[in-house]
């Protein structure tokens, strides 16, 4: 079978970041704690709507603790503490105030995590699967939103014919699609992928970062990455962080030309701090 | 000593990298010590006479040219393996353009020692030290801008910049005095084209050296000094 997306094929072009971006979502003086050691402290960003915002640095920077309160992964568990905001736009509320529902805001905001996990279902059922929730029961809406998920994905042709078989049975990359499918299928505002290719081989890691940047004209994107060049590639902003701070955030391509801390550049540039 | 740039104080964790960068910056200031040496040689050379001189001159050509060559491949190789970025980056991207300034530069003294040799046979006309002393502030730009690069010195990348006024100044004025030269007395139309050419020669050469400032200033802050003069003055 072929690839959906060889390397050769041209790269969807990247967007270019608006000159006045609209902001989708601010984080506002945001501190997060694991019981007494606090991982977050004191973020200040805003994420601009439609494009693709990267989060960088070491591990244990909080760069997956931040990506994590956006959809409130943080209250299944125990002894965890938000403070500070983060406000989503248009409607101005604050999504990790205890006061709004965690489902709430996961239905507003979807996730795509490292290793590929499709329920043990269909094809068609895991990508069904968020809209049922929803309560969608019309076999024609369903598969309409489920045909134009798995487009999004760029899927959709390798699958159309076999949309019962278990997507357990798919490849790896194809499986990491399925999982961007079942994201896209509620019409998320926001998507957060969690180092989305890193079980991935370059070909299929590649077929990822293309559906990511051209996905970036309809959905708001903060990806978290371990592989620097990744987030060069594909992102509009990226935020360098260092044990629990943000140390640097602006346009991707200022950051990895011309960094302004100290700090940044020494860990782009591989050095010792 | 002036200040570096501090990321330059920390060492790659991949310490063959350090190696290849420190490889390369040499490599370019071999270069830049030989289109130098050309330089001030093909001025002695014009101003003494001195035809074997010259040939030299022009015989080193050649290993200039191996060294771009050589720079080439290298930055080429680090862009490949090592995926540079920041400073990293700057230094490396920059390399490719500094040598082809300093290609540049040896080609120019290349040139001035040709027509050297043809003077040579000739009296030497009047404003050859109006000549001289562009060469002498031609030369010292290049030998500062270099000093600048090894120093990762942006302050004195950026006066190395603000000489070349001087240089144009002056060549303009030798331009005018030459002509005046000529409209007196046509036989010495010759000789006086043959200086024009070496006076332009030193001029495009302080060009080079005033764009070397620029991306020596580019490397350190990653800001450009490359804007329309106006703007600057």
């Amino acid at each position: 079978m072929q690839p959906s997306i060889a390397i050769a094929a041209p790269a969807a072009p990247r967007p270019v970041a608006a000159a006045d971006p609209k902001v989708k979502s601010s984080i506002r003086n945001l501190n997060f704690y694991y019981g007494h050691l606090q991982a977050l402290k004191n973020i200040t960003m805003d994420i601009y709507e439609h494009a693709v915002t990267a989060l960088i640095g070491p591990s244990g920077c909080g760069k997956s603790t931040l990506l994590r309160c956006f959809n409130r992964m943080h209250d299944l568990t125990p002894h965890t503490r938000y403070e500070g905001e983060i406000r989503l736009y248009p409607d101005d509320v604050n999504i990790v105030s205890p006061d709004v529902d965690p489902i709430e805001v996961r239905m507003r905001i979807s996730m795509v995590f490292q290793k590929p996990n499709p329920f043990p279902k269909s094809i068609y059922e895991n990508v069904a699967y968020g809209l049922r929730v929803r309560g969608i029961k019309s076999r024609s809406e369903l598969d309409g939103r489920v045909e134009a998920a798995l487009r999004g994905a760029a899927l959709w042709e390798e699958v159309k014919d076999r949309l019962d078989e278990p997507g357990t049975a798919l490849s790896g990359g194809q499986q990491q699609r399925l999982c961007i499918a079942r994201a896209l299928a509620t019409d998320p505002e926001i998507i957060l992928f969690d180092e989305p290719t890193s079980a991935l081989d370059p070909i299929a890691t590649a077929s990822i970062e293309d559906l990511i940047i051209s996905m970036s004209g309809n959905v708001t994107v903060v990806i978290v990455t371990h592989n620097m060049q990744q987030a060069a590639r594909v992102s509009n902003y990226t935020a360098f962080m260092y044990l629990g701070e943000l140390v640097e955030y602006g346009p991707t391509n200022e950051l990895f030309t011309r960094p302004r801390q100290q700090r940044t550049s020494d860990y782009l540039t591989g050095r010792f701090g | 000593m002036p200040a570096k740039p501090e990321a330059l104080e920390h060492h790659h964790i991949v310490r063959a990298f350090d190696e290849e960068l420190a490889r390369l910056t040499s490599t370019i200031v071999e270069m830049g010590g030989l289109a130098e040496r050309q330089v001030a040689d093909a001025m002695r050379a014009l101003l003494e006479g001195d035809v074997e001189l010259a040939a030299r001159v022009i015989e080193t050509d050649r290993q200039v040219d191996e060294l771009e060559e050589r720079i080439d491949q290298d930055a080429i190789k680090l862009l490949a393996l090592r995926q540079p970025m920041a400073i990293d980056l700057r230094m490396i991207a920059m390399a490719l353009k500094i040598s082809n300034d300093l290609e540049r530069i040896s080609d120019y003294a290349v040139s001035i020692a040709k027509r050297s040799q043809r003077l040579a046979e000739h009296p030497v006309p009047k404003p050859l030290q109006q000549v001289a002393a562009i060469g002498h502030l031609s030369l010292g730009m290049v030998k500062d801008v270099l000093d600048a690069y090894v120093e990762r010195d942006a302050d004195k990348a950026t006066a190395v910049w603000h000489r070349d006024k001087e240089v144009d100044r002056q060549y303009t004025s030798l331009f005018r005095e030459l002509v005046t030269y000529m409209l007196e007395d046509p036989r010495t139309i010759s000789t006086c084209i043959d200086l024009l050419f070496v006076a332009k020669n030193l001029e495009r050469i302080a060009d080079h050296a005033t764009n070397i400032g620029e991306k020596i200033v580019y490397i350190i802050h990653g800001t450009e000094i490359n804007r329309p003069r106006h703007e600057v003055e």
